[in-house]
């Protein structure tokens, strides 16, 4: 099976957000980039089919700046076998749309069999791409999955996925088909040192816009349809407050408040 | 002296820095509790390759260096002693006797599997008359046909429950003893005669499970002497070669354990308010701080001083030794420090320094006491 992985570096879970003076982003100085969590069990899951099905390969794919690549370097490390990044000056600032337009394109001639990414990326929590990827390239999507079986032939996918009340729904895909990644999928591994060391050698290709055959005005900030206006930290959280006395005291105090400061009751 | 490891390694040591904050955080209390490292953080640590990180490529090892082992070292010792004790048998005095003075044959037949970390080695050394002078054990080895026949009875021997093979040191000569009369072994486990006796409760490094190891009229092949029969009373030697190594890489998992601790008191320091401010705003506090900070860093050059001159071939046994009497040492005053800044929090079992605290004073103790290094340190000093 030929099986593409869309992955996304984003700030690692730990970061402190700062934002930009002019609020138009975050800081990203000093920010320690990594794989986007759901995107591991992306990865996992790719090489676990690989590793069951003889002669399969596994693509990773990812748009971002420059520093991205030693995120696909992370996912080839851990058995991946080549990875391609769509790197343009153009794409800054692209919405979900664009980007899903601009990785449909770069996939499009890869023929695979499986795409696999995970449900949402941890940054912008979006959570669109997958499925405006399926829209582009035509294919059945499978979105929040955390069981997945492909058939011997390579033909189906049965997908699993939790839904309210502690059921799971089972969707059956016909192959080539978009399946997201959510936590529980897998246990993703960890790259080893000789994995880290192989990873150099193996194929790796970045392409601009124009490569791709995009135009600037298609994809990137041009093409956007969702303009961020501004960026902002939620608002600070009060400190509690603790209500002194005997127990039957602070509860009248406390319904106290909650009537007639907080006005909830 | 700046040392840079490779972008490799780096993204390397990235991987366990997750990997111990991801798989062994959330299992420090269940070690301390059930003294024993889930199965789970022994296998990831075989798939990360970390049984044989310096055991050379053609034995399944990653062939890295010293040095670089001594950073693998740092990142794995940000938890509990027993994680980095998984793995330190079979990439040091378990395994090394074999690579330095065993013959072709027997590095061809136990390192690969050491290196996968599929078999545990332990090294057999210490005996209840035997600790800092380990010349005078009185485990005997004795020829019978073409075997040894070994009696005897070792202790305080780490992962000696889980452990495969044993390099086990016995006295093939009473008279010559240190000098030409003491001869290593190769013992595998199942070997008739070979009884693993009681398991130690020992104040830290819970879970690495020292244990007692009997020989009763326990034969071995004339095959598994250490380098063959033309080694027998040179494994006094192959020991000593053993433990020297072992006491810079111990040294890098002291400073891992003290950067730990530095990074737990200066994040409570932050947080806790005493007057009406954190205690980190205190200069007694402070200055803790500062101390530790300094003595780390002290640490740290010395460590890949030694290890460089090490890993270039450079005899320096006396290095080796103030390294590690410094960084023990070190590592006391740091813990203690970080736990008085804990206050009672820090007494408590669920926090993390508590059993930092224990940790730590084994590394006094283990592979030559501070005073036996000390001891070592006066002789290279007086010998002009
Ligand atoms: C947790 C743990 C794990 C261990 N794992 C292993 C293992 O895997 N394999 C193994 O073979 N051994 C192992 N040991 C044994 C360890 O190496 C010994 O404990 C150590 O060498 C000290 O020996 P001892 O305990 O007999 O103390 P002793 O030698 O009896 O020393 C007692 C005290 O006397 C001091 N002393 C002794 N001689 C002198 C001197 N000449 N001058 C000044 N002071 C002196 C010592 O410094 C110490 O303070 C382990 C020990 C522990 C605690
Ligand atoms: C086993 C145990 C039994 C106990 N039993 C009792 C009991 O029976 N009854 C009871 O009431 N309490 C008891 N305690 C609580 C004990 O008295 C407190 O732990 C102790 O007073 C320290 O307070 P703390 O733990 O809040 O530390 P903190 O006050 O938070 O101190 C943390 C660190 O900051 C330092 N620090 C704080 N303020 C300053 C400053 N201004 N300048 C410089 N340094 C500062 C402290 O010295 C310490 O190193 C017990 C504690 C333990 C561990």
């Amino acid at each position: 099976m030929k099986i593409g992985v869309l992955m996304k570096q984003v700030p690692d879970t730990e970061t402190k957000i700062r934002i930009k003076d002019d609020a138009s982003g975050i800081v990203v100085d000093g920010i320690k980039w990594v794989m986007n969590p759901y995107d591991e069990y992306a990865v996992e899951e790719a090489l676990r089919i690989k590793e069951k099905k003889a002669g399969s390969t596994v693509t990773i794919i990812s748009m971002g700046p420059k520093r991205s690549v030693e995120t696909i370097r992370t996912g080839l490390a851990m058995g991946a076998d080549s990875g391609i990044l769509i790197d343009d000056p153009a794409l800054e600032g692209a919405d979900c749309y664009a980007t899903a337009k601009a990785l449909a394109k770069v996939m499009e001639p890869e023929n695979f069999d499986l795409i696999l990414c995970g449900k949402q990326a941890i940054d912008d929590d979006s959570a669109q791409v997958p499925q405006m990827v399926a829209e582009f390239l035509g294919m059945p999507q499978a979105m929040v999955i955390d069981k997945l079986v492909v058939s011997d032939d390579g033909k189906k996918a049965t997908c699993y996925r939790r839904i309210e009340g502690g059921a799971k729904e089972v969707l059956e895909v016909d192959l080539p088909a978009i399946v997201a990644a959510e936590k529980g999928l897998n246990e993703p591994r960890y790259a080893s040192l000789p994995g880290i060391m192989k990873a150099k050698s193996k194929p790796f290709k970045e392409i601009n816009l124009g490569a791709l055959g995009l135009k600037a005005e298609e994809v990137g900030a041009k093409g956007a349809k969702l303009k961020v206006k501004k960026y902002f930290l939620p608002a600070e959280k009060a400190p509690g407050k603790i209500i002194p006395g005997e127990p039957e005291d602070a509860a009248r105090a406390l319904v106290k408040m909650l009537r007639e400061e907080a006005k909830v009751v | 002296m700046v040392f840079e490891p490779s972008a490799e390694l780096k993204q390397f040591l990235e991987t366990i820095r997750k990997f111990v904050e991801k798989e062994c955080y959330p299992v420090e209390m269940e070690i301390e509790e059930k003294g024993e490292v889930p199965e789970h953080i022994i296998k990831g640590l075989c798939q990360l390759g970390l049984f044989g990180v310096t055991t050379p490529t053609e034995y399944g090892g990653l062939g890295l260096s010293i040095i670089d082992y001594c950073l693998i070292l740092i990142e794995l010792s940000r938890t509990n002693a027993a994680v980095r004790s998984q793995i330190t048998t079979n990439n040091g005095v378990g395994s090394k006797g074999i690579l330095f003075d065993g013959t072709e044959e027997q590095k061809k037949k136990y390192l690969p599997s050491l290196a996968s970390g599929e078999k545990m080695a332990s090294f057999a050394l210490t005996e209840p008359g035997a600790g800092s002078d380990a010349s005078a054990i009185s485990t005997t080895a004795v020829k019978k046909g073409s075997n040894w026949a070994i009696n005897g009875t070792k202790y305080f021997i780490t992962n000696a429950p889980r452990a495969s093979i044993f390099t086990v040191l016995a006295l093939t000569d009473k008279e010559k003893r240190a000098r030409g009369g003491i001869t290593a072994f190769i013992v595998e486990k199942g070997t008739p005669g070979l009884v693993i006796g009681k398991i130690f409760k020992a104040m830290g490094n819970v879970g690495s499970k020292p244990a007692e190891v009997i020989f009763e009229d326990c034969q071995v092949p004339e095959e598994n002497i250490i380098g063959g029969p033309k080694m027998v009373g040179q494994g006094f030697r192959t020991a000593m070669k053993s433990l020297n190594e072992a006491r810079i890489t111990l040294s890098a998992s002291m400073i891992g354990f003290a950067e730990r601790a530095l990074k737990l008191a200066r994040d409570y320091a932050k947080i806790r308010v005493q007057f009406g401010k954190p205690i980190a705003e205190n200069q007694a506090i402070q200055w803790m701080l500062a101390d530790s900070a300094t003595e780390i860093y002290a640490s740290r050059c010395m460590l890949f001083d030694a290890a460089a001159r090490v890993d270039a071939g450079q005899k320096v046994d006396a290095m080796c030794s103030m390294t590690k009497v410094f960084a023990s040492e070190m590592l006391c005053r740091v813990t203690d420090r970080s736990l008085q800044i804990h206050g009672g929090t820090g007494y408590i079992k669920e926090s993390p320094i508590e059993h930092l605290y224990r940790d730590a004073r084994m590394f006094r103790i283990v592979e030559g006491t501070s005073e036996i290094q000390r001891m070592i340190i006066a002789r290279d000093v007086l010998k002009d």
